[in-house]
């Protein structure tokens, strides 16, 4: 790639960083002892993880019973959170394999810890599937695997198999991806490793990387080829997701848009995910260098623009619904919207569409605060967004006399705060003890955006000239 | 780097010249457009068709195709009567080419803007050494509008089922309670607004944004890179809030009863890819003549792989759409696809089959390697079959709805695709003479000059 870059591109390190300091800055919280911060941190979400593995224990004892659902809503919170879940988990692979393909030098502070959290979110997603199995030691009849009860098969024509497939897929691959760009950087620590024990264990994953510029070449051919590989699972997984849904004849469910609709909309709370726990990670590790304003402001952006285009596609649905001349169809949208549920409908509409739209303005966006705040606002809505499609269009079926209300139960609730807990514990435990920036990538890209970069070569290259 | 370039803004500008060869050439292939159009209307009314599927296929075997049709259908939940049966007339063929085309080249014309916008909004750096190309592009809209209103104001009720007299009236023998139920929004007059609604946003912004990049040829800076992307960020706005009301109006609402919410952005991606196949074919001719050499293998690499992946995308949504329909198999959604399937004689089973090989199968191998992706004769083959399969896809979009059983590939096709096509090229290669094929002050171009991957 070439480093000629255009002086009006904004930089993307700041303060005149050197490569060692881009080492010395993002190794040092590897290195050193536990922060009260993040003992504090960690602890909290331990408990947290605690008492929701204690309803997801009971979950499990006492049988899905526990939940809320009932005769007519028979699929609530349990699908909401997997599909809320599986949507943040979207942001990393597009970080690291689109934006990669793409050429986004910008990826590269942030796409560490945006693929950490895809993991995370995917394996929060893959706890509600076994919450929702009941018997979760019979997890594995979910793949086709031969066996000795006949010809007992999974159904392919299930797209709940094919999101097995898919999320399977998607999480080794992720997984992959992650760990081959830790590889580098799990040298360096080994290399600068004091203590026999980092030095063991560091050294061990880092499989042996010796740093030679084949090594190197390598590294990238795996990069686009995994970058390659991951693009279609990107799209894939969300698209299978949406078939859950989508290929059923349930109105409010069945419909054309679904499965672009639901990638964007995964990308769209991915985003607002990771911008959350970057804006803390940066202020913690002190990592304002790297991850600056032009990041926050990248971010803010992509949550923008697929902010915008849910949005669309929210109109698009109402409107074909009138279109179409189906009742139950128009029926399910005017209820989604001024039925007994319209609180949620217009919670979506307000944290999903309109919230993102203050972020046109170049004040609130390189805002810090506001942009917090937003991107917590755009979880909130995209949550609703799935409570609203799943429990909407299921509580008032085509028998008026069966229609009914979902409350959830304190095991809903648990199961929910189990997964935050199992989130945030491996999230904390990733940023104590690997490094949260690329630092390979990030010097990769330095020339060109970095200011002042580097003082000692630019001043050798003047006199040169 | 930069102290070995020899790259400076004045050594870079070039204009094209189209030359009085060029302007004679692209004329007679219009003069020989024309004259294949005449002969196919000529046969036409004689009862002969260019097309051997439709001289084969007489009035029964038309029935007959749309009885196979309708067996799969549960009994009268579709009373879909296309438009053919009971309206046809030999001269509806001309009009439904002639509607296919301006959508089809109002497409191409339109992505050219979309495409310059979406890299000022991106602040890419790579593209802007071609960005000259797709911005001459929507010239074209200036013929494609006045084509457009004319075959609706005309033959309108050729086209739609929904302009058919009485289909919204109480109590005629037309009368249709469904498409009754969407004349709020298929009626004449809101129609008319958002077709010129939509146009003039788009005139009026590509206006504005070509004159300020040509003024940036003279003055340089960076002011007014920052107003092109301002006037960038309008378009994409509002591209993206029209791009399905387009697609409903000029393409869905051909087939009245049905509907699907993914049609919008199919319609999209399809144009989209036409688009930049159109645009890459465009640079490597202009590259064969000579012209746009700080174009390379790289920035040619990068088209490749945008044809690419915009055919995965387009085979992706076209096939998300077919999937659930399919998979749902309810009867006022399924009817589209066992139209062209099966419908009509099977006379679009054939081109079903060919677009999805040409727009997915053969761009997906032929631009699979790298080395394809930088090599100029697998890039045009590419991008040509790319387009020819997009006009298919619009024949299919288009022709089952307005002529049922009556279509086919004869001389009106040929020819009114070479009038249209020939007319675009002609003005595009005048519009691309009234400017430096390169953009010489462009803020990236530096970037883009030094393109390497």
């Amino acid at each position: 790639m070439s480093h000629v870059v255009s002086p009006i591109r904004e930089k993307l390190v700041t303060g005149g960083k050197s490569y060692s300091d881009v080492t010395h800055d993002i190794c040092k919280q590897v290195e050193g002892e536990p922060t009260k911060e993040w003992k504090w941190a960690f602890g909290i979400s331990s408990i947290v993880f605690i008492y929701g593995a204690y309803c997801l224990f009971y979950t499990w004892w006492q049988g899905i019973g526990v939940w809320g659902l009932n005769k007519t809503v028979g699929w609530a919170w349990d699908i909401t959170n997997f599909v809320w879940w599986v949507g943040i988990g979207h942001a990393g692979t597009l970080i690291s394999a689109v934006l990669l393909l793409f050429r986004q030098k910008w990826r590269t502070s942030i796409n560490r810890s945006a693929e950490a959290m895809t993991i995370f979110a995917v394996l929060c997603a893959a706890s509600f599937i076994l919450a929702h199995m009941g018997r979760p030691w019979l997890a594995h009849w979910a793949l086709p695997l031969p066996n000795a009860f006949g010809s007992l098969w999974v159904n392919f024509n299930s797209p709940l198999v094919w999101d097995v497939f898919a999320i399977s897929t998607y999480l080794s691959v992720s997984l992959l991806f992650w760990y081959m760009g830790l590889v580098p950087d799990l040298a360096s620590i080994r290399d600068r490793a004091t203590t026999k024990g980092r030095k063991f264990w560091y050294g061990l994953f880092s499989l042996g990387w010796t740093g030679s510029s084949k090594t190197w070449a390598r590294y990238e051919y795996m990069s686009l080829i995994l970058a390659g590989i991951s693009t279609p699972l990107v799209l894939s997984v969300h698209t299978i997701v949406s078939m859950d849904f989508a290929t059923s004849v349930i109105p409010g469910w069945h419909t054309t848009i679904f499965p672009p609709y639901f990638v964007a909309g995964a990308i769209f709370s991915g985003f607002a995910m990771v911008q959350t726990l970057l804006l803390i990670t940066r202020v913690v590790f002190k990592l304002e260098d790297y991850i600056t304003i032009e990041h926050i402001e990248m971010m803010n952006i992509v949550i923008t623009v697929t902010g915008s285009v849910v949005g669309i596609a929210y109109l698009t649905e109402f409107f074909i619904a009138w279109y179409s001349g189906v009742e139950y169809e128009s029926y399910a949208f005017i209820n989604r919207a001024t039925g007994p549920y319209w609180w949620a409908y217009w919670m979506m509409m307000t944290c999903n569409v309109i919230s993102p739209q203050l972020f046109w303005s170049k004040a609130i966006r390189t805002n810090l605060m506001v942009s917090f705040f937003l991107s917590i606002v755009v979880n909130v809505g995209m949550w609703f967004e799935r409570f609203v499609i799943i429990v909407t269009s299921l509580h008032r079926d085509y028998l008026p006399s069966s229609w009914a209300m979902f409350s959830p139960t304190m095991y809903d609730i648990g199961d929910y705060i189990f997964s935050f807990g199992l989130f945030f514990t491996l999230f904390f435990l990733f940023a104590k003890y690997l490094p949260v920036v690329n630092m390979a990538e990030v010097k990769s890209v330095m020339k060109g955006v970095s200011s002042n970069f580097p003082e000692k070569k630019k001043a050798t290259k003047k006199t040169e000239e | 780097m930069a102290g070995h370039s020899h790259f400076s803004p004045a050594n870079v500008e070039e204009h094209f010249e189209f030359t009085s060869e060029g302007k004679k050439r692209v004329i007679y292939a219009f003069i020989a457009g024309v004259v294949a159009l005449v002969l196919g209307i000529y046969l036409l009314s004689k009862g002969e068709a260019g097309g051997h599927e439709v001289a084969n296929a007489g009035h029964e075997a038309v029935k007959a195709g749309h009885e196979a049709a309708s067996e799969h259908l549960s009994g009268g939940a579709v009373s879909h009567q296309p438009a053919a049966e009971e309206h046809y007339d030999w001269t509806n063929r001309i009009w439904a080419n002639v509607w296919l085309n301006a959508v089809f080249f109002t497409g191409i014309a339109i992505i050219g803007m979309f495409f310059v916008s979406l890299q000022y909004l991106t602040k890419s750096g790579w593209s802007s050494v071609m960005k000259r190309v797709p911005e001459a592009f929507p010239k074209f809209l200036y013929i494609t509008l006045p084509i457009l209103l004319l075959v609706f104001f005309f033959k309108g009720d050729a086209i739609f089922h929904w302009m058919h007299h009485g289909v919204t009236e109480v109590g005629n023998e037309n009368y249709d309670k469904i498409i009754a139920g969407k004349s709020g929004y298929l009626n004449k007059t809101f129609f008319l607004v958002r077709l010129v609604g939509f146009f003039a946003l788009w005139i009026g912004l590509w206006t504005v944004l070509r004159k300020k990049s040509l003024e940036e040829d003279l003055i340089g800076g960076t002011d007014l890179f920052t107003q092109l992307v301002r006037i960038s960020t309008a378009f994409i706005v509002v591209f993206g809030a029209s791009s399905s009301m387009f697609a409903w109006d000029w393409v869905m609402s051909i087939d009245t009863h049905w509907f699907s919410t993914m049609f919008g952005w199919y319609m999209f991606s399809s144009w989209h890819v036409t688009g930049l196949a159109v645009i890459t074919l465009t640079i490597l001719l202009l590259k064969d003549k000579g012209y746009m050499a700080y174009v390379n293998e790289n920035h040619l690499h990068d088209l490749g792989k945008l044809m690419f992946a915009f055919s995965i995308f387009w085979t992706y949504v076209w096939f998300e759409q077919f999937l659930l329909i399919y998979y749902a198999n309810m009867p006022e959604e399924i009817i589209y696809f066992l139209e062209r399937w099966e419908g009509h004689n099977k006379i679009y089973k054939t081109s079903e089959i060919l677009m999805v090989f040409l727009n997915f199968f053969f761009p997906f191998l032929v631009l699979m390697t790298r080395d394809a992706k930088r090599t100029r004769i697998f890039l045009k083959i590419a991008a040509f079959f790319i387009i020819v399969g997009h006009y298919i896809d619009f024949y299919q979009m288009i022709m089952p709805g307005v002529l049922g059983g009556h279509a086919g590939y004869g001389l009106v096709e040929f020819g009114m695709v070479t009038v249209f096509a020939s007319a675009f090229i002609y003005i595009v290669s005048d519009e691309l003479t009234k400017a430096s094929l390169i953009a010489k002050n462009h803020p990236f171009l530096p970037e883009a000059v030094h393109h390497d991957i």
